[in-house]
């Protein structure tokens, strides 16, 4: 008989839960009570949001524990070990009995996340054992030519998941028809979209399938080296890629003459990025690896051109490599009949801000945006009500609840405004100010903006100061029109991605929430009491008992008023600072 | 990636002795190498906390690599210090998702009890405070690093009591 095994998933957002001290709590009782279990690690398997998880499979199946702290976990080891009583109200998900988030992954389609959460990603051997490196393998069996491999992926109708939504196929196709002795492959990992993090997950839970997604991509395109640039944000990440390229290496994918196939030499180096968002963009990026200030370079000509060191290079994201093996073990069409007409397969999410399971989701293109929030998400926390999601981080636009049956695939997404980009999903509720929101993004784009062309270096400066000014009260009655106009040069006249699409959040929140800036500009108000400039703090005059809290604790001394008597605040002097709004116990300071 | 570059409002003295002969072994491993710029100075970081003068000449004389090359290198990217930081850095973060959760509370809770600005250091060299776009933990909102561990969750009291617990063992 199997050994039960003890799962703990320590990813990256396990471990900030307290994963590693729940790890270390089971290894101290094995030993103290001399229980018999295999004791695993795992990565992240999605939920984030019953995080610290510990997965316990014995001979019945599996249990999924949630929310496990250290009292909690001596408790299941005591009963469900022990005893074999599974402490049913403790388990989040399993096949055995119906739970309530079981539906979170009911709806789901795990083909790029198919082993994140169910292997060890440090164990090369479970990667083998879950058809790993069987698509290379087949390749060299079955001596399929690079021209199949790249009608393959071309027949899947597989595209960029990095953000562009390019075909992975004709990228391919155009890096194979360049004439070189020496190519390049590159994977982008510098996923730099606040916001966004599925492929951090994606690095941290199957290096070993994006490895060989790169492996399968040297192949058809002919490439001699791989690089993959990580951001140094993501330690975790670059810990476990260097783990699963040595173990590549020693077992022959990588190296010469892979998999037995005369010819074929291929390795893969890591880059660590050194923060900055406009390396993302693919020129850039070819930039700070040869060690330069990373400024995207002009196009044409392409990358599959001239790329790295002036050779042919091909770049695809983590998640587009994550798709590659599965492609190939299982045919084009399996992948494709997922999907809508023009975006096919699924599309990995990471949903975070005012939902209740924040999360990384793989959904089946098309599905509806409502449904991926209130049926994956879970919905709004509080009883709030949902306003808008963000979609695409700083280069992509707020889609409003109106249009939260926007189904998503590429085109649909577009024609809100917005982008599908890599997958970041920021629910906001009514509490979130849109004018705030553009604002926040815009500084992002500000701040990273490298300098190179004028409109996007200094518009999105001149955006960000009317932003500014709007949202501390000091609006003006031109300013929409302002932004506007601003928005439509930078888009024209910027070189790279990031400053033709650096105004989107600002131009999606005038389409959909021009009711918010006007608010703002003209009636200094801000209809969802966020910013602080624009608020009045009063008190409400039945409900105030005097306690003076208020009057001591305000920093200026705005407050005065006897003990026992109603207290008032001065607006001259208040610096609406909002302490009194948070230490008033009796809910008697109003906020307008 | 920081969202604010480092402001100073005050120059504090460097009088650090550094002992350049620690990152021999960096440039004889990159030297000669083709695109050796940043991982040379991620080295150099990594070795003293930050990027010294000296060290620029150094690597410079060493390696052949061009000065104005690696101070533009240096100021681009958000990663490389051309000053000393605390022992302990925070790293507030304020990616969307905690920016919706209200990231600033955080930043302005520290701020008040480090008395520091943002991108600042403490009087005694202990803390730095930064805020870093996107820690990658956007479930788990609003969240800090301190070194390398991430705190979750967080209010800008917890926060406070988080950075008062270190201190309170750092003074034992």
């Amino acid at each position: 008989m199997e050994k039960t095994k003890v799962i703990v998933g320590l990813g990256s957002c396990g471990i900030a839960a307290g994963a590693q001290k729940i790890y270390f709590k089971i290894e101290s009782l094995m030993q103290t009570d001399k229980l018999d279990f295999e004791l695993k690690k795992t990565s992240c398997i999605g939920m984030c949001f019953r995080e610290p998880l510990v997965e316990i499979i014995d001979k019945n199946g599996s249990y999924l524990y949630g929310n496990v702290d250290e009292k909690r976990i001596t408790e299941i080891l005591e009963k469900h070990i022990k005893k074999n009583e599974p402490i049913n109200e403790y388990v989040v998900s399993t096949k055995l009995f119906d739970t309530e988030d079981n539906k979170f992954f009911d709806a789901q389609v795990k083909i790029a996340l198919r082993h994140c959460g169910m292997i060890d990603p440090e164990s090369i051997e479970e990667y083998e054992s879950q058809q790993g490196y069987a698509a290379i393998k087949k390749i060299a069996e079955e001596k399929i030519s690079y021209e199949a491999i790249i009608q393959s992926i071309l027949d899947s109708g597989l595209r960029g998941r990095g953000g562009g939504g390019f075909s992975t196929g004709m990228k391919w196709r155009f890096a194979r028809n360049n004439k070189s002795d020496e190519k390049y492959i590159i994977c982008n990992a510098d996923e730099g979209d606040p916001g966004a993090f599925m492929d951090r997950s994606l690095l941290e839970g199957d290096p070993h399938a994006v490895l060989e997604g790169m492996i399968i991509g040297a192949y058809a395109i002919g490439a001699t080296d791989g690089v993959i640039y990580c951001r140094a944000e993501y330690p975790l990440a670059i810990k476990r890629l260097n783990i699963a390229i040595e173990q590549a290496q020693q077992k022959g994918y990588l190296g010469k003459n892979i998999v037995g196939i005369e010819g074929f030499n291929f390795d893969i180096h890591i880059k660590e990025g050194a923060g900055a968002f406009v390396c993302g963009e693919e020129t850039a990026l070819i930039a700070s690896v040869e060690g330069e200030r990373g400024m995207p370079r002009k196009r044409p000509p392409f990358p599959a051109e001239s790329g790295l060191w002036r050779k042919p290079t091909n770049i695809n994201n983590v998640e587009t490599f994550a798709n590659i093996p599965w492609i190939i073990c299982n045919g084009p069409a399996a992948y494709s009949k997922y999907g809508t007409e023009k975006s096919k397969g699924t599309k990995v999410f990471a949903l975070a801000g005012k939902i209740n399971h924040s999360g990384l989701v793989e959904v089946p293109m098309g599905i509806s945006i409502r449904d991926i929030i209130f049926k994956l998400g879970g919905g709004i926390p509080n009883g709030k009500k949902f306003k808008a999601v963000q979609l695409g981080g700083p280069s992509g636009g707020c889609i409003p609840e109106f249009l939260a049956d926007t189904i998503v695939d590429y085109d649909s997404v577009n024609a809100t405004g917005a982008i599908m980009g890599s997958g970041g999903m920021v629910v906001m509720d009514e509490t979130t100010c849109m004018v705030d929101i553009a604002k926040f993004f815009l500084n992002f784009t500000q701040e990273e903006s490298c300098g190179k062309c004028t409109f996007c270096r200094i518009g999105t400066k001149r955006m960000l100061e009317i932003l500014n000014r709007i949202t501390e009260g000091k609006g003006e009655d031109s300013d929409i029109a302002k932004l506007e106009e601003l928005a439509i040069q930078i888009k024209d006249n910027s070189l790279c991605g990031l400053g033709q699409t650096a105004p989107n959040p600002v131009l999606t929140t005038l389409k959909y929430f021009r009711d918010e800036y006007e608010a703002h500009i003209f009636a200094k108000k801000c209809p969802a009491k966020a910013c602080k400039p624009l608020l009045t703090y009063e008190i409400i005059e039945e409900k105030c008992t005097g306690c003076t809290i208020c009057a001591v604790k305000c920093p200026v001394k705005a407050i005065t008023g006897e003990r026992k008597q109603v207290h008032f605040i001065n607006q001259e002097t208040c610096i609406k600072c909002g302490d009194c709004f948070t230490r008033c116990k009796f809910e008697a300071i109003s906020l307008q | 990636m920081r969202i604010e570059r480092i402001k100073k409002h005050k120059e504090y003295q460097i009088n650090d002795k550094v002992d350049l002969s620690l990152i021999d072994a960096l440039i004889a491993k990159y030297n000669g190498k083709k695109g050796n710029l940043i991982p040379i100075l991620q080295g150099t970081q990594q070795t003293f906390g930050y990027i010294p003068n000296e060290a620029f000449v150094k690597i410079a004389d060493e390696t052949g690599l061009k000065l104005s090359d690696m101070y533009g290198v240096a100021t681009f990217y958000a990663q490389f210090r051309l000053k000393p930081v605390g022992k302990y850095i925070i790293k507030v973060c304020h990616g969307t998702a905690c920016h919706v959760q209200n990231a600033n509370l955080i930043t302005e809770a520290l701020q008040e009890y480090l008395e520091v600005l943002d991108g600042e250091t403490t009087d005694d060299r202990l803390f730095t405070l930064e805020s870093v776009a996107c820690l990658g933990c956007c479930s788990l909102a609003p969240a800090m690093m301190i070194s390398d561990d991430t705190f979750a969750k967080l209010t800008g009291k917890e926060a406070v009591n988080i950075v008062k617990n270190i201190k309170i063992k750092e003074s034992n």
